[in-house]
C-alpha cells in the first residue's frame, strides 16, 4: 500500500524537455521524406464572392508542378461539430472571407507551388461583404454567407435563449437594477509554429503528421472527406509548436495534402505562412454583451439577464458551442437565483472564430466582473466584498443545473488579496489595483459528436522490458505526457521517467478527445489512473502469490519495487503467471446537465477557480497603461506537478494581458488589417510584468488525485482585473478590450464633459431571440449526476 | 511574374563555418540561411515563425551574436562562425542554459526555445551575470506565446549562477 | 515559408564598384546592406529587383576632430554600444539602440536605417494581400488607399536615427561610380512616400558624419506599442545647447509623422534665448506638433498619435535638459 504519494505533487521536468532544448523535437514542418512534394494553397482574394470559374491550365503547365486541386476534387463538406458541416477543403462555388481556400498545388518545391498558385485564374462575381454584427443581423443584400445552411434571410447562425428560475420575481425583489454593455474584441492564438501537415499514401494507407491538438478529429474529417475507412488512415501528432485552441479543428491543408499524396503517390507537405495562420484562425469571437442585474442593498444578486452577440466569421467551427459558453459559466462563480441568457452568433465575411483559451467564457467573464464592479460602486460597497457575498458555495448546484464540487474561490480570493496588499494599496491618481475571479471547466461534460463512449481511453502494457502507456491525447507543450507518466508511476511504484509514453497516434493509441477544453489531466488522467490501478493489481496479485502472502495490502509498492521484488522481477513473475499484461482505463464524465435541450454545454465534472489582482500605472495624459505586477491564486484541486501547473498559470496570465492591452483583430475594406507578427501585437519580454502564482488545493473528489485544470482558467480574471485597475487609477471605465491608450483618453474626455466616465459600446442591437426555454431550477443541494439524475428526470414532469 | 520563376537561378559555391565544422554547398544565392539550414543541411532545430524578422524564432549566432537567419544570405556570412541550436551542447553534455531550461520547464511547446537559448547564450557569453532587466532586453526580439517568459527568465538566471560557480 | 524571389547577388569590393554595378543594372538592381528592411520587402514583392548589389563592409566608427564618422555598414548594435558615441551623442546611440529588436540590430546598419523604406499598413503586406485590396500607389496600384483623394503617397518615414541626424546637422557621404559627394542629412530626404530619398538609386550611402559640438545635449524619444520589435509611431529627436537654464540653441525633429523625417525649426527657434522650464517646453512642443500629420496607416489611431507628438517632444526636451555635459 502506498502510504504517501510518490510521484504526485512533485515537480518533474517535461518528458520532451531535452529534445526541445537540443533542437531534436520533430515538428511537422521538420519532416522531410524522400520524393516529398510541397503544397501551397491559393486563397480567396475577395471577402464574399461567387466563384464563376477556376482556370488551372497555366499552373499545370509550369515545370515542376505535379498536381493541382480545386473544389471539384474535394466536394464533401466537413466541420468540427455535426451541426456545422459547412467547410470545404477547397471551395468550389463561393468564397466567404479573404483567405478562404480555393485551389492547391503540389510541386517539386515550395517556390514552384507558390508560383503555380499565382498562375491560377479565378473569376469572381463579387457579393456584398458583411463585416459587422449589425450588418449580419440585417437581411442579406445578395444572399446569406452560408446560403445552404441559412433558413433565414439574415446572417444569423445560431440563437439560444434560456430562462432559469423566476426572473421577474428576482428583479422585483431587487433594490437596484443596473444595465451595462461591453465589447470584447476578437483576437487570435498566434502560436509560434505555423500549422503544418505532411501526408503519405503507401500500401493503400494514408498517414498524416500534423501540428494538431486532436488527432482524433483530424482522423474523422479525413475519413469523411476522402471517403476512406478510418482503419486505412493514421494520424500522428508531430511535436507541437503551440495551440491555445487554434489547432483543434480539422483544417483544409490537412485534407489537401492527404488528397495530394493519394493522387501523386508521393509524400506532400503543406506549411502555412504566418498570414495564412491568421486566416485559419478559430480565435476569440468578437462579442457584444448586455447585462441587466438586480441586486439587494447588501449586494446580493436577485436576478441577471445577459444578452450576447458573437461575430463568428464565415464558418461554424465550434461556434454553436461558443455562443453557449458566453453565458453559461457565470453561474458557477456567482450565486444567481434567476438567470436569463440569450445569445446569438452571426456569420460575417471574416476568418472563422472558434475556441481560443477560455473558449467563449473570457467575454462573459469580462462583462460580469466589470458589471459587478459598477454595481458595487453604485451601492457604495467595496467590489471585492460584493463579489464575495455572491460567491457560489462548494458542492452546490447552480440555477442552470451546473454542478459545483470542490471550489476554492474564497481561499483564492483571500490569498491573492493578502499577497498583493490590495486592501492597503496606495490610492494615488495613476496607480491602481483591480480584482477579478473566474472559473473554468476541467473538460467538457459532453462530447462534441454525440456518443456514449468514453472521452478518454488509456492502455498500459507491462512486460519484461518495462511499462508503456498509450493514450491518444497530444502533449501540446503543457506537459500532459509527464502528468500521465506521473499517474502511472504513482500506481506502479516507479519514477515517471520509467514509463514510456506513446501518445497521439491513431494507429497505436486508443481514442482520446484531445488536448483542448482543459481535459487531459482530468479525463486522460482518470483513465490512466484506472489502467494503472488494474495493472498494479495484476502484478501485486502475482507477487503476493509468489511471496505466499494472502493479504494484498501487505505488498508494498514503491521505490521501483513491488513486495520483495524489483519491478522488473515482478513483471516477470506476473507475466509468467498471467501471460501478456495489458490493462485499460477509460473515463466518461457523468451526465450533469439539466433536463433541457442544450444542457450539454457548460457541465464539467469539476471547475477550477482563480482570483487575480492586477496592479497598473495609468497615465492620464497619454492614456498609456503599464501593468506592474499580477498576483494570481488558482484552485487546481491537486497540483500533480507544481512546476508544470505554474507554467500553465503564467502562460495564461500572459495571454490574458495580451488580450487586455494590445491583441486585437481588425478588418478594413474586407481584409484582415494586419496579418503579421509585427502588427498583431503579442507582448514581448519587456511588456510582461512579474507574475506571482499561488496554488490552492481543494482535492476534488472526481479529479485524479483531486486534480483539476490549469490551462485556461487563469487567463480569465486577468482581463477584467486590468480594466478594474485602470478604473482604480483614473476613475474611468474602458468597457471593451483591448485597453488602448486612445480609449482611456476618450473615457477621460467623457468624464471631463460630465458624461458617464467610460468608453465602450453605446448599445446592444435588436436581436430576434426566440422565446426562452424556461427551466425549473434544481435544488441547490441536489448533487445527483449520471444514472441517478437521469432517473429523476424520467420521473419528473417536463415541459 | 511576381514569383520571379521566369528568371534563371544563380548558384554559388558557399563555404560555411557551421557549429565548428566547415561545410561547402552549391546553393541558389537567393536562399536564406534559414532555408539552407533546414532544407539543405537538415538542421531543423532552427525554427521559423514569420520569415520577416518579426518574431525571433529563427535566431542563430553569427560570430557569437544573435541574428535572424530568415534575413541572412549564406554568402553574406561566409567565413563567419555560425552557431545553431545543434551546436550549443558540448556533444552529449547540455549547455548550462539547456539544462536549466529543461529543469525549469522553460520550454513548453519549445518552438521559440532554440532561438531564445542562442540569444541567451550570446548574452551570458558577453555578460556573465546580467540583471533581470538586461536579460529581458537581450531577449526582447524573441516572442514566446506559452510561458509568459517567467520560467525563461528564471532559467537564464539559474544558468548564469551555475556558470559563475562552475 | 515566405521566400525571396530569384535574384542575382553581386559582391563588389568597394562602394564605388557597388555604385557602378548598380548604375549598370539600372532599375533591375537594388543595393543591400544588412538586409533587415529589404529582405522582408522582397519576400512580400514590394520591390522586384533582379539583382542585389551588396554594399561592402565600410570603415567603422571614427572619432575625428569635432565629429564622429560612422561607416554606413556599422550595425545598429555597434552604434548603440559604442562608448564614445554614447558619451558624446547619447541621442544618436539611443536611437540606434531602439530600432526594432536585438537580433535585428546585429544585422541592420546605420546606412540601412537612414534609408529605411517608408511604411504604410496598406503597403507592408504580402503580394496576395495587396492584390486582394487592389494595390496602392506605392506599388502596383494607382491610388493612395490612406488618402484616396490625394495624388501622392503618404507612406511614413519610420527611421529612428534619421531625426537625430537632422538635429545634429549631420552630413552623409554618397558614392557614385566615379565620384563621391557629401550632402546634409536633411537633403537626403524628400516629402514623398514613394520617392522618399533624394539620392540616385545607385548611389551608395557610405558614411554619416555627426558633428560633436561642445555643450550640445541630444536625446531621442520613441513611441511604440511594445518595448521591442515595433517601428516608431511617433518619435522626437532633440539637440539642445544650454547656458545655465537658458537655451542657446535647440533643434527638434520628428519621425513617423510624415513621409520624411521632419525638422520643426519653429519650435527650436522659439526656445532660443528662453529659459527652459515646463512652460516653455510645453509651448515648444505645441509648435513642434503642428506640422505633424499622422494618418491612419500605422499602429494605433492617428487621433492619438497626433496628441502624442507633443508628449514625445516634451519628453525629449526634458531628457536632453537632464543630461550632464
Amino acid at each position: 500500500m502506498t502510504a504517501d504519494l510518490g510521484s504526485i505533487g512533485r515537480s518533474f521536468a517535461k518528458l520532451d524537455g531535452s529534445a526541445k532544448v537540443r533542437g531534436q523535437a520533430i515538428y511537422a514542418d521538420d519532416i522531410a521524406l524522400p520524393r516529398m512534394l510541397h503544397c501551397r494553397i491559393l486563397r480567396a482574394q475577395a471577402p464574399h464572392a461567387r466563384i464563376l470559374s477556376v482556370d488551372t491550365s497555366a499552373a499545370r503547365r509550369i515545370p515542376g508542378v505535379v498536381a493541382v486541386l480545386t473544389g471539384r476534387d474535394l466536394p464533401i463538406r466537413f466541420g468540427i461539430l455535426p451541426v456545422s458541416q459547412d467547410e470545404a477543403a477547397l471551395e468550389e462555388h463561393k468564397v466567404r472571407y479573404v483567405g478562404d481556400p480555393v485551389a492547391a498545388v503540389a510541386a517539386v518545391d515550395e517556390e514552384t507551388a507558390a508560383a503555380a498558385c499565382e498562375a491560377i485564374k479565378v473569376e469572381y462575381q463579387l457579393l456584398e461583404p458583411v463585416m459587422t454584427i449589425d450588418e449580419a443581423l440585417r437581411e442579406a443584400a445578395d444572399e446569406p454567407i452560408q446560403e445552404a445552411f441559412s433558413k433565414r434571410a439574415d446572417n444569423i447562425h445560431r440563437m439560444v435563449s434560456y430562462e432559469f428560475g423566476d426572473l421577474a420575481a428576482g428583479f422585483a425583489a431587487a433594490d437596484l437594477v443596473r444595465e451595462d454593455v461591453f465589447f470584447f474584441q476578437g483576437n487570435t492564438h498566434l502560436p509560434m509554429e505555423q500549422h503544418s501537415a505532411v501526408a503519405t499514401y503507401v500500401d493503400d494507407r494514408l498517414t498524416l503528421w500534423s501540428s494538431t491538438q486532436v488527432v482524433h478529429y483530424v482522423h474523422r474529417a479525413l475519413s469523411r472527406v476522402l471517403e476512406l475507412p478510418m482503419s486505412r488512415i493514421r494520424v500522428i501528432g508531430a511535436a507541437h509548436g503551440g495551440g491555445f485552441g487554434g489547432k483543434t479543428d480539422p483544417f483544409a491543408h490537412e485534407i489537401v495534402v492527404a488528397r495530394l499524396a493519394m493522387l501523386t503517390g508521393r509524400p506532400v507537405k503543406c506549411t502555412l505562412t504566418r498570414e495564412e495562420v491568421f486566416y485559419a484562425h478559430r480565435g476569440r469571437h468578437p462579442t457584444l454583451m448586455w447585462y441587466r442585474t438586480g441586486v439587494r442593498r447588501d449586494g446580493r444578486i436577485t436576478a441577471m439577464h445577459l444578452r450576447t452577440a458573437l461575430d463568428g466569421g464565415a464558418y461554424g467551427s465550434y461556434g454553436a458551442a461558443s455562443v453557449f459558453y458566453t453565458g453559461t459559466l457565470q453561474t458557477v462563480t456567482y450565486d444567481i437565483p434567476a438567470y436569463k441568457f440569450e445569445g446569438v452568433r452571426v456569420y460575417t465575411n471574416k476568418p472563422p472564430c472558434g475556441p481560443k483559451r477560455g473558449h467563449g467564457t473570457p467575454q462573459g467573464r469580462f462583462g460580469i466582473e466589470l458589471h459587478l464592479e459598477k454595481i458595487a460602486h453604485e451601492l457604495g460597497i467595496d467590489p471585492v466584498e460584493l463579489k464575495r457575498r455572491n460567491f457560489v458555495k462548494p458542492f452546490s448546484r447552480a440555477v442552470n443545473w451546473l454542478r459545483v464540487t470542490s471550489c476554492g474561490l474564497e481561499e483564492c480570493t483571500a490569498k491573492v488579496l493578502e499577497a498583493s496588499g490590495y486592501a492597503a494599496r496606495p490610492r494615488t491618481v495613476g496607480h491602481g489595483m483591480g480584482f477579478a475571479i473566474s472559473s473554468y471547466m476541467s473538460g467538457a461534460g459532453t462530447a462534441i459528436y454525440w456518443n456514449d463512449m468514453p472521452h478518454s481511453e488509456v492502455q498500459i502494457k507491462v512486460d519484461r522490458t518495462g511499462a508503456t502507456l498509450y493514450c491518444g491525447a497530444m502533449d501540446i507543450g503543457q506537459g500532459s505526457d509527464m502528468v500521465l507518466a506521473q499517474v502511472a508511476a504513482e500506481e506502479l511504484g516507479l519514477e515517471p521517467r520509467d514509463i514510456r509514453l506513446v501518445t497521439a497516434d491513431t494507429d497505436l493509441t486508443p481514442v482520446d478527445l484531445g488536448s483542448y477544453s482543459s481535459r487531459v489531466t482530468f479525463m486522460a488522467g482518470n483513465a490512466a489512473l484506472e489502467a494503472a490501478r488494474k495493472m498494479r493489481s495484476l502484478i501485486v496479485t502475482a507477487v503476493a502469490e509468489k511471496m505466499g502472502v494472502a493479504d494484498l495490502e501487505e505488498i508494498d509498492v514503491g521505490g521501483g519495487r513491488i513486495g520483495e521484488f524489483s519491478f522488473e522481477e515482478a513483471c516477470v513473475i506476473a507475466t509468467t503467471k498471467l501471460g501478456a499484461l495489458s490493462t485499460t482505463g477509460s473515463y466518461k464524465p457523468p451526465r450533469i446537465g439539466g433536463p433541457f435541450k442544450g444542457s450539454g454545454v457548460g457541465p464539467s465534472p469539476a471547475y477550477s477557480y482563480s482570483a487575480a489582482v492586477v496592479e497598473v500605472e495609468a497615465d492620464a495624459r497619454t492614456g498609456l497603461v503599464t501593468v506592474l505586477k499580477v498576483w494570481i491564486a488558482h484552485d487546481i484541486g491537486r497540483s500533480i506537478n507544481p512546476l508544470l501547473v505554474t507554467g500553465q498559470v503564467e502562460g495564461g496570465v500572459y495571454m490574458g494581458l495580451g488580450e487586455a492591452l494590445m491583441e486585437e483583430q481588425e478588418f478594413r475594406k474586407g481584409l484582415h488589417k494586419w496579418p503579421s507578427m509585427l502588427e498583431y501585437k503579442s507582448p514581448t519580454f519587456l511588456d510582461t510584468p512579474p507574475i506571482e502564482t499561488i496554488l490552492v488545493e481543494t482535492i476534488d473528489p472526481e479529479g485524479p488525485y483531486g486534480a483539476k485544470e490549469a490551462g485556461q482558467g487563469p487567463l480569465l480574471p486577468v482581463i477584467p482585473a486590468v480594466n478594474a485597475a485602470v478604473f482604480d487609477a483614473l476613475g474611468v471605465w474602458v468597457d471593451e478590450t483591448p485597453i488602448t491608450p486612445e480609449k482611456v483618453l476618450r473615457a477621460l474626455q467623457a468624464k471631463a464633459k460630465g458624461n458617464p466616465p467610460r468608453h465602450g459600446p453605446k448599445g446592444f442591437p435588436a436581436v430576434p431571440y426566440p422565446d426562452p426555454i424556461r427551466v425549473e431550477p434544481p435544488r441547490a443541494d441536489d448533487l445527483r449526476v449520471g444514472a441517478e439524475l437521469e432517473a429523476a428526470f424520467a420521473q419528473a414532469p417536463q415541459d | 511574374m511576381p514569383s520571379g520563376l521566369d528568371r534563371d537561378v544563380q548558384k554559388a559555391v558557399v563555404r560555411l563555418r557551421l557549429n565548428g565544422e566547415e561545410v561547402e554547398l552549391l546553393l541558389p544565392v537567393h536562399k536564406t540561411l534559414l532555408e539552407v539550414l533546414r532544407e539543405d543541411l537538415a538542421l531543423t532545430g532552427t525554427k521559423h515563425g514569420c520569415e520577416l524578422g518579426e518574431c525571433g524564432t529563427c535566431t542563430v549566432l553569427i560570430d557569437g551574436s544573435p541574428q535572424l537567419s530568415c534575413l541572412v544570405l549564406p554568402l553574406q556570412v561566409e567565413g563567419r562562425a555560425i552557431t545553431t541550436i545543434e551546436g550549443m551542447a558540448a556533444g552529449a553534455v547540455d549547455h548550462p542554459l539547456q539544462a536549466a531550461f529543461t529543469e525549469l520547464a522553460a520550454a513548453q511547446c519549445g518552438y521559440c526555445t532554440p532561438g531564445i537559448l542562442l540569444a541567451a547564450k550570446s548574452l551570458l557569453d558577453s555578460s556573465p551575470s546580467p540583471t533581470r532587466q538586461e536579460i529581458q532586453e537581450a531577449l526582447a526580439g524573441n516572442l514566446c506565446r506559452c510561458t509568459g517568459y517567467a520560467k525563461i527568465l528564471e532559467a537564464v538566471e539559474l544558468a548564469a549562477a551555475r556558470m559563475a560557480t562552475a | 515559408m515566405l521566400r525571396l524571389p530569384r535574384l542575382r547577388y553581386l559582391r563588389p569590393s568597394s562602394a564605388r564598384e557597388a555604385a557602378s554595378l548598380a548604375a549598370e543594372q539600372g532599375e533591375l538592381a537594388m543595393l543591400v546592406a544588412g538586409g533587415t528592411d529589404l529582405f522582408p520587402n522582397l519576400k512580400r514583392r514590394q520591390f522586384e529587383p533582379e539583382v542585389l548589389v551588396q554594399v561592402p563592409r565600410l570603415p567603422g566608427i571614427r572619432r575625428d576632430d569635432g565629429h564622429f564618422a560612422l561607416g554606413a555598414t556599422v550595425t545598429l548594435a555597434q552604434a548603440a554600444a559604442d562608448p564614445g558615441l554614447r558619451a558624446a551623442l547619447p541621442g544618436f546611440a539611443q536611437a540606434a539602440g531602439l530600432v526594432s529588436s536585438p537580433p535585428l540590430r546585429n544585422a541592420g546598419t546605420i546606412g540601412g536605417n537612414l534609408c529605411v523604406d517608408t511604411r504604410c499598413n496598406y503597403y507592408n503586406q504580402s503580394f496576395e494581400w495587396r492584390k486582394s485590396i487592389g494595390f496602392c500607389l506605392k506599388k502596383d496600384g494607382d491610388i493612395c488607399l490612406v488618402a484616396p483623394g490625394s495624388p501622392r503617397c503618404w507612406a511614413v518615414s519610420s527611421s529612428d536615427t534619421a531625426p537625430v541626424a537632422l538635429v545634429l546637422g549631420a552630413t552623409v557621404e554618397l558614392a557614385g561610380p566615379d565620384s563621391s559627394r557629401v550632402i546634409p542629412a536633411a537633403a537626403l530626404y524628400r516629402d514623398d512616400g514613394i520617392e522618399y530619398l533624394a539620392k540616385q538609386p545607385h548611389e551608395v550611402l557610405t558614411a554619416i558624419n555627426l558633428p560633436v559640438e561642445e555643450g550640445v545635449r541630444t536625446a531621442y524619444v520613441k513611441l511604440r506599442r511594445r518595448g521591442s520589435i515595433d517601428f516608431p509611431i511617433a518619435g522626437a529627436a532633440v539637440a539642445l545647447k544650454l547656458d545655465g537654464d537658458l537655451v542657446v540653441s535647440c533643434r527638434i525633429a520628428l519621425t513617423a509623422v510624415a513621409s520624411h523625417p521632419l525638422e520643426v525649426p519653429a519650435a527650436g527657434e522659439f526656445l532660443s534665448g528662453k529659459r527652459l522650464d515646463q512652460e516653455s517646453i510645453t509651448a515648444a512642443a505645441e509648435l513642434a506638433a503642428k506640422p505633424a500629420k499622422p494618418l491612419d496607416n500605422t499602429d494605433l489611431t492617428h487621433f492619438w498619435r497626433k496628441k502624442m507628438v507633443r508628449v514625445v517632444v516634451e519628453q525629449a526636451l526634458a531628457a536632453a535638459a537632464a543630461q550632464s555635459v
